[in-house]
């Protein structure tokens, strides 16, 4: 299953787990899983419009989805999906 | 008691306690040093000031620096604001000055807010001081790592400009060059950040290092009498100082040190080939900064992913100023007008700065009695290629040495 990376700020909501894995087939659903399994995280992740935040880049396989598919990207069973405070920008070279 | 009271969430306003941290857990909000204002108004004068060192440090009192720690310091600051005159009358700018910040201690202004933060690291008990960067903040981390004592992880960009990385070298961090670009070198960082006990000057310490932004903007008002600018401009990496410079302007009427309370406009500038500001400013929701791939000179400004730009544009537009940005032969062609006018030879991201400049005057931004100052941000040996691969001795012969040689080939 496709896996998240969850950063420190944000374990308190996971009860201090580094990953969780979540069943989906793209980042919209897996951050519905991810929320139902740990509530809370879709209202850190998403602004009120359903959109990634500002402040939060979201890697799929270090990929900034914001330069690919956004929510809509498709996600695997061997996917690692890092959430990254926004300080750090970050994209796998082309 | 202590003047700082702790660190607060830019966006949702939570508070968190002083600490090596910088985000907010509520809203990923960047943190910001809150300090004890109404002490500080007590303590805060021109005179105080203006009796201090003179370096940067002579605005301690506004820095997040305990009174009982000891700086880390090689002399930062008080470098000179320049009237460019020469400049001024090709671009029609009457008032027109560069604050000169090449001639820091490692050529660029990252002392300013290196300084700030391995102080405040070394005064918490840090033992290791570490940075992504794109190059001058290596330098400045290297030589003040060096000049404290403490180790130093630097992460670079693995293609780095080859001075860059000499310049770096030399102080003997531990330098760790990674195969990709800054965005990725950062993202890295900021993932190890959670797992060594180390202060990254840009990450977790940012709250802090970002604060020594602030004297560039002190300093400027000093220079001018004691009077704010009417426009001042910045080039835009991540955006991180030019938040900081309006925070400083405020500071400066908030404490009474200024004549006025009027803000400077904030104009910011950028490379084309690295404008994720710049587009979103050009855009229908400017505080929406979508991540670009770099690709310019300016390497040291090359932020394709930069974490304050919506508050570049917010400020921007709130003061009065424009994000504007140039190509990369206005960048060099800039670097030349600036050494040929003002003697003075800045790096790339100067270039864009100055490219910047020179392209709003032409457009008719001012009329041309108005105080402009530029921060010329870092020291063109940074960046010397740029130059050597682009014919930078146009004015070069090579002659017998003999008076006849000379009268045929050089023309006095």
């Amino acid at each position: 299953m496709p896996q998240f990376r969850i950063p420190g700020p944000l374990r308190r909501l996971s009860d201090g787990q580094v990953t969780v894995e979540v069943d989906a087939t793209d980042l919209s659903t897996a951050i519905a899983a991810l929320d139902a399994r740990y509530p809370g995280f879709k209202d850190r992740l998403l602004d009120e419009k359903g959109e990634l935040r500002q402040f939060v880049n979201v890697y799929l396989n270090d990929e900034d989805v914001r330069l690919g598919s956004g929510l809509n990207a498709k996600v695997g069973a061997k996917d690692e999906i890092s959430i990254v405070p926004a300080v750090a920008g970050g994209r796998r070279r082309a | 008691m202590s003047k700082l009271l702790g660190l607060k969430c830019r966006e949702c306003g939570t508070e968190y306690e002083l600490q090596a941290t910088h985000v907010c857990e509520m809203c990923f909000g960047p943190l910001d040093v809150v300090y004890d204002q109404t002490a500080l108004k007590k303590v805060v004068s021109r005179d105080r000031i203006e009796k201090g060192p003179k370096s940067m440090w002579r605005y301690r009192d506004l820095l997040p620096v305990e009174d009982s720690a000891e700086v880390v310091t090689l002399g930062e600051g008080m470098t000179p604001l320049v009237k460019a005159d020469r400049l001024g009358a090709e671009l029609g700018l009457r008032n027109l000055y560069l604050k000169n910040d090449s001639m820091n201690p490692t050529n660029s202004f990252k002392d300013r807010v290196v300084s700030v933060a391995i102080s405040w690291a070394r005064s918490n008990g840090f033992e290791t001081i570490a940075c992504a960067s794109t190059g001058n903040l290596a330098n400045a981390v290297a030589a003040y790592a060096a000049r404290a004592g403490l180790e130093c992880f630097v992460f670079i960009p693995v293609d780095l400009e080859p001075a860059k990385i000499i310049s770096i070298g030399v102080f003997e961090p531990n330098m760790v060059a990674v195969r990709g670009n800054y965005d990725e070198v950062n993202r890295l960082c900021s993932q190890l950040v959670e797992s060594t006990p180390w202060a990254f000057c840009n990450i977790n310490i940012r709250p802090f290092y970002a604060e020594g932004s602030k004297t560039l903007t002190f300093e400027t008002a000093e220079q001018l009498g004691w009077k704010l600018p009417d426009e001042i401009i910045i080039p835009i990496a991540s955006g991180c100082q030019f938040v900081r410079h309006r925070q400083a302007a405020k500071e400066l009427v908030d404490y009474g040190l200024v004549r006025e309370d009027r803000v400077p406009k904030f104009t910011g500038a950028q490379a084309l080939g690295c404008a994720p500001v710049y587009n979103a400013w050009n855009s229908d929701t400017p505080e929406r900064v979508l991540p670009v791939k770099p690709d310019t000179i300016a390497r040291s400004i090359a932020i394709g992913n930069p974490s304050d730009g919506m508050y570049v544009n917010r400020i921007a537009r709130e003061t009065g100023g424009v994000v504007e940005a140039v190509t990369e032969e206005e960048i060099v062609e800039a670097m030349r007008l600036l050494a040929r006018t003002e003697g003075i030879f800045t790096e790339t991201a100067g270039g864009v700065t100055i490219g910047v400049l020179k392209k709003l005057a032409k457009a008719g931004r001012w009329n041309g009695d108005e105080v402009v100052v530029a921060y010329v941000t870092g020291h063109g040996l940074k960046t010397a290629d740029v130059l050597a691969s682009a014919n930078g001795h146009a004015k070069r012969v090579e002659i017998e040495p003999t008076l006849k040689s000379f009268r045929e080939k050089v023309n006095i």
